[in-house]
Parts: C-alpha cells; structure tokens; sequence
C-alpha cells in the first residue's frame, strides 16, 4: 500500500499532487463525466501520441471494466503503414469496437474532390461530421491541446457543436470550477478535450511514465524524404514527390503524427523516450510550426478549420 | 539545442501545478507582463515569436505585440482586443503553471469569474500613476467572492513614478486593507514595471527598497495545498463501475474526484441525500491499492456494504457529513445574454447532480465597484452580480462556498436550451470579518 506515492515538491505539503498526478485525474474526471451523461460517445483516435494517450486515460478511468466508448478513426487515406497496424492491435488487445470514416470513398464516390495541393487534412471534416450524425454519437473525444494553437487556446472543455459540427467561438458557454455543462439538442454534439490543459512535453512525460507503446514513426528511424515548405516530407503514391523535388534518405522521425501530405518529419537521432523528451524540451519551434504545413495557410487555418467541424 | 544540460534536467524533475489568473485592462500593462513572463521564462517558442513579428509588422508595428501571443480569434485581432478568457502555459524548473488571462473590458465580470473559479492565485494590476480605481476594487471583489486563496497586486508602471517607495507603499495599503475587508486571506503586493521587466522576472535594479519577491518568485513558492486532513472530506460519485466480467463478477466501484479533503479506507461514510451508511473497504487509486486519498485525486471507493448508490450520491465521513436542503441561498453571478428573472424554472447543477429548480426571490443586486446594494431588482442581466433564493425539486447536499469551493459552487442552466445562465456560489458573499478573525485563520479555505 503506498500513502505517500505522489509527492514531489518540497515546498509543498504532502498532498501536493506532481503536476502529471494533476493532470491526469482531471482528464479521468472528464471521461468519467462524459459516461455518466451521455448515450453515445465516440473517442477520436487516429494513431497519433495524443489520441494514445486519451485511450490510455480511458482505459485506467473504468478499470476493471471495458472502455464503455467506441474509436472513431477518420482515415484520409494518406496513411503511415506502421500506425495503422499500431491502430488494428490496440483495437484487438482492448476488444475495442472501431468505426472508420474514409476520406478515399468520398472522393471514390464524387462527394468530395481531392485538393490542388493534395493536402487531405481539410477534407477530413465532412466525414467526420456525417459520421458523427449517422452513428448519432452525442460526445466525442478529441485529443486537442490549448497549447497546441491560438484558436485552441480559447477552446473549451466541452465544446459545444450544432447539427453540421460548426464551432461557433464568440458563443462559447462559459466554463466554471469543474462543472462542465454537456445539455444539447437532438442533432447537436458536444466535442470533449480531455487534454486540453496538457502540453506536449506533458504528454511525453505521461508515455514515459506510464510505458505507454507507440508507433516506431515518432522514433528516429531511416526514411526516404524530400524537402517542402521547409519541412521533411515522406515520399509515397499520394503525390510526391514532384519532378523538381528530389528525395533523399535521412534520419528522422516524426513529432506528430497525422495526413502523410502535410505532417513534416524533423531531423532527429532520438531512439529512445529519454532522447525524445531531452528533444523536446531543447526544441526551440512548437510542434505543429515544425510539422504541419496546413497551418502555415494563414494566421486563422486553424479557427477556420475549426469553424466548420475540424477536430 | 541552447539548452544546457543542468536546465534540462531541471525542468523535467517532477513539480507541482499552479493555476492562477490575471486581472486588468490593456492599459495597466496586463498584456506586457503575461508577455514578459512567458518570454523571460523561454516559453515563447521561435516560431510562436516569428508569427508574431510578422503580425505587428503587416500590421504597421515596429516592435513584436506581445498581447497577439494570446489573441486567438480572428475577431480578437481585427478589433484589437481580447474576447474571451485563454489559457497560456509556462513552466519553470520549480513549477508548471496555468494561467487564465481574463480581457478586462469585454464581458469582464463573467471572464474574470470564469477564469477566478480554477484559480488558486490572482494577480490584479494596477497603474502606479493611477493607483486603486475603480475597476481595481471591482477585481479584487471577485477574487474575494471567487474566495481565490492568493492575490498578488502587481503596481505596474513604477519606472513612471521615478521608482518612488512611497507611491507603492500608499497603494499597497489602501488595496490590501480594501481587500483583507473583504476577507481575502493573503495578499501580496509588489512594485514591477513589466515593461523595463522589473521585479517580474528579474529583481529590480531600481528599486532596493523592495525586498520581497518578483512576480515569477512567488508564483514558484506560493504554497499550492495545504494540510488536507483539516477539511471536509466530500466524494461526489461520477460513475458507478460494475465489470461483471468472469474476472471481476460482484466488482462494484464508485468513481469519482475527490472533491474536498482526505478519505481513509475504514472510514465510517453516509451517502447523501439518502442517508446510508457503510465503511470504506478499499480504495484504487487509478490502478493502485491506497489506504488514503485526497483531492483532487480521482479514484474509484469500494465499500463493506451493498447499498443502493447512484451517479448524483455524495460520500462523506458519517462524523462530518453535511446537511442536505431543498432550499439554496447564493450569491450568482450571471453570465448570460438572456435574463435571470423571479419564478424562473431552471436546472441547478450541484457536483454530479443535476436537479429541477425555480427561482423564488432575487433579493439583491450588487454593483461590485462600491459593493453597494440594489434591493429586489426582479431580474438579473449578463454580469451581474446579484443575491438568489432557489428551491430544489430535490434535497441537495450542499457546502458553504467559503467551506469548500468545490461542493459548494453550482450552475444555473436553462432547460429549454441548455445555456448556462449563472455561475452560484452558496452562503454568504464575503468573509465577514467576524469569520476571519477566528475560525477561518484555523481551518484556511479549501479549494
């Protein structure tokens, strides 16, 4: 039996929670809320270290007992090979039910056209959406973080969505103590952000605490890359590279983890969880300015995105 | 990688969480210190810092606008203000911290409410030039209602004084009797000019009559808990976890947060509102065996007994148990667009409860500059700040707000369409001074 397991600071008295401790009964706290109100949540789970870390949450929120959500994966088609086997084992190891809404038939069928760019990440919002109304799921899960972006930043808890997922941020119900207000309307939603007070150094402190596994991309590994946008891109059928781009074989590995035409690899010979998170901390760019090409649109990509049901 | 190694190390020890929030307008220089914190303290990241060059200079600024770190929407920046409440992150080799910078002149009641109510620290700025006004008295009266533990009045703008000890010491004293009056447990003050960076980051230079703390050294030591075997302990049940698995076939676990206080396995608990009572057989501790706990852990409690207990239910020690009521005295803050009027119906939601409800009296409305009175205003409208009666459809079992700011606080919601109308906080309003003077000096506040 352990009384004492989680003091840290010495400053503090011993019922000073470490700042994991902290963080993680609040997310738990969420999960929990989210089972006792609601009918059909869905959790968002792509592969990536955020939407790990939140099955992971879950997990340890109702043990001894099952997870009592489902996964939601929206696949843009542009998929690194190794998270989807990740995805599948989770998925078996847990007896998880998974649900997937693919960007490739939407644009099979003629619904959605692929862009110039070949960027999928903003297509993914229209399945996801018509995924969320056909399962009629009433919260999801997703893994957004507020330090993530600026748009993020302002967002809630629980976040409130209307029949066609918009986001409407000047209308935001104010959200007090830890009394989080889930009431909606037939048709309408409400997105749940369980991380939302975690960063990402945050994040890797708990895998490592944890020993959560991870997919092999976000260790350094060999790849075959070129350079677009100034960022590392892997080489593949979804459309690169062009014929003045040249690839090149580099040591690498990958920050986050999302659409294979717009996530950047960083140059990196972390191996290890300890080298990732001396990484990391030493990092002087955030994780999306260093990865994500479609958040070098504009200065609103994201509230845009937002705006219109994006995670 | 700048970074040395040393630092490194440091700042991946395991530390403690600090959630505080800032109060003031533009003009006090509330944008410079929050910016001059997160850069003196190498949270401001080079990509982060280009974006915001970049801004400033389409914009026709010279020097980088710090108050576009924390402007998120495209409405906030085109006008040129800040909307609503964002949350910034930093940490310190000594701490994380959380800070929730509430705009000053939008909605400003129901933002500093909001961001007050996670707070365990309130930083209110002043002009050294200007010193208390009006809208200083305004925030420091919703640090006291919010009952925020510690407020910092940071008296800005000192490099505009010549520095001058005298200024600092006449406003320091006139906030910090305005708000001991109204029952704020501690308060520091320090004299900083976030634009020189003095006393923010760094100690002044300028002034060697200051021997207290900068800003970032008290928000690195100000204690976070305190002795919480002291409190009334509160488990409000979340959820109730049954597997019924092969494994796991008569598992029966109440989940939750711990809401308030320390439980012990052995511990003699009565359910509320029902009444039951049982002893506490074990608790797991996300996948640990315990024999105490404490908030804000979130747990799952096993008891001796099987009794009928539900989402709703409220656990505590059969000795300290609270009285339950159908009937709620508060102070609310409302933080709605649309009316709080007189026999409303509304839902009241308490902890994990959530109960029918009607609004029987408003019998005041407080204007927060001069904490005057204005009686039976039949109605209240966004921001303000009024006195409620409300009567439950169900016994409730609700703490003074000054006892335990977490079973103590409610939400008024429509149930037409779910807004959130008012933000409720039981018992009186203010620490009387009667209140300060023995009981809480023992007991502190809980949060």
């Amino acid at each position: 039996m352990t009384t004492v397991a989680h003091t840290h600071d010495t400053t503090d008295s011993p019922f000073a929670l470490s700042h994991l401790d902290s963080l993680e009964s609040e997310a738990v706290h969420i999960f929990r809320e989210v089972a006792g109100e609601f009918e059909r949540p869905v959790i968002l789970f792509s592969g990536g270290k955020d939407s790990i870390v939140m099955l992971h949450l879950a997990l340890k929120a109702f043990a001894p007992a099952p997870v009592p959500f489902t996964l939601l994966h929206v696949d843009t088609g542009h998929n690194f090979p190794e998270v989807i086997v990740y995805r599948d084992r989770v998925v078996a190891q847990h007896g998880l039910r998974l649900h997937v809404a693919s960007v490739q038939e939407y644009i099979d069928a003629g619904k959605l056209r692929e862009r110039p760019d070949g960027t999928r990440n903003p297509l993914q919002t229209v399945p996801l959406t018509e995924a969320i109304q056909q399962h009629r799921f009433d919260a999801v899960f997703g893994g957004g973080r507020r330090d993530e972006e600026k748009a993020r930043a302002k967002e809630r808890v629980f976040s409130l969505r209307d029949e066609f997922s918009q986001w409407d941020p000047r209308r935001q119900r104010p959200e007090l103590w830890q009394l989080y207000n889930g009431r909606h309307a037939p048709g309408e939603h409400v997105r749940v952000f369980p991380l939302s007070n975690w960063t990402e150094l945050d994040v890797w402190q708990y895998i490592q605490r944890e020993k959560i596994e991870l997919p092999e991309i976000y260790f350094a590994h060999e790849r075959e890359v070129f350079a677009r946008n100034g960022m590392w891109l892997t080489a593949g059928e979804w459309g690169g590279p062009k014929e003045t781009e040249t690839v090149e074989k580099r040591l690498i590995r990958y920050r986050t983890v999302g659409d294979m035409s717009c996530t950047g690899a960083v140059d990196s010979d972390a191996t290890t969880l300890d080298a990732v998170i001396a990484e990391i901390a030493a990092s002087r760019l955030t994780e999306r300015g260093a990865t994500r090409a479609d958040d070098k649109l504009s200065e609103a990509a994201m509230e845009d995105r937002k705006r219109e049901g994006y995670f | 990688m700048s970074t040395s190694t040393e630092q490194l190390s440091d700042q991946l020890a395991a530390t403690t969480l600090l959630r505080f929030a800032t109060a003031g307008s533009v003009d006090d220089g509330k944008s410079t210190l929050v910016g001059r914190l997160l850069h003196d303290s190498k949270s401001v990241l080079a990509d982060q810092l280009e974006a915001v060059e970049h801004a400033s200079r389409s914009r026709g600024q010279e020097a980088p606008d710090l108050a576009l770190l924390t402007d998120g929407l495209r409405a906030e920046r085109e006008q040129g203000i800040t909307i609503d409440v964002a949350y910034r992150y930093f940490a310190t080799p000594r701490r994380r911290f959380i800070l929730a910078d509430t705009p000053g002149h939008v909605q400003y009641t129901r933002n500093m409410v909001t961001g007050a109510s996670t707070a365990e620290l309130a930083v209110v700025l002043v002009d050294a030039r200007n010193g208390v006004v009006e809208q200083t008295r305004r925030h420091a009266a919703v640090a006291a209602l919010l009952r925020v533990p510690h407020v910092v009045l940071a008296v800005n703008k000192m490099d505009l004084v010549d520095y001058q000890e005298s200024v600092f010491a006449a406003i320091a004293e006139e906030f910090t009797t305005y708000a001991s009056e109204l029952g704020v447990p501690e308060i520091t003050a320090i004299p900083i000019s976030a634009l020189a960076g003095d006393n923010v980051v760094e100690p002044s230079a300028n002034m060697d009559w200051y021997g207290g703390p900068t800003v970032l050294e008290h928000l690195e030591t100000v204690p976070v808990s305190h002795d919480l075997t002291a409190c009334h302990a509160r488990f409000p049940v979340q959820y109730v976890i049954r597997p019924q698995t092969a494994e796991h076939p008569d598992y029966r676990g109440y989940a939750g947060q711990i809401a308030a206080g320390a439980f012990r396995v052995g511990e003699e608990i009565t359910v509320l509102p029902s009444g039951k009572k049982s002893k506490i057989a074990a608790i797991d501790a996300l996948g640990e065996s315990v024999d105490i706990a404490w908030a804000p852990q979130s747990v799952t409690i096993r008891l001796a007994d099987d009794i009928d207990i539900s989402r709703g239910d409220l656990l505590a020690p059969s000795a300290d148990a609270p009285a339950t009521s159908q009937d709620v005295e508060a102070t609310v803050c409302h933080v709605a667009d649309q009316p709080l009027a007189v026999g409303q119906r509304v839902l009241l939601k308490h902890t994990t409860r959530t109960v029918k409800a009607i609004v029987k009296d408003i019998p005041s409305r407080l204007t927060l500059d001069d904490l005057s009175q204005h009686p039976n205003p039949g109605q209240l409208v966004a921001n303000d700040i009024g006195r409620v009666v409300v009567r439950t459809a169900e016994p409730l079992a609700l703490d003074a707000y000054a006892d335990s700011r977490r079973t103590g606080s409610f939400l008024l919601i429509d149930p037409a369409d779910g807004t959130t109308l008012a933000a409720g906080m039981a018992g009186e309003s203010f620490a009387t001074s009667k209140a300060v003077a023995a009981v809480d000096e023992e007991e502190g506040w809980d949060f």
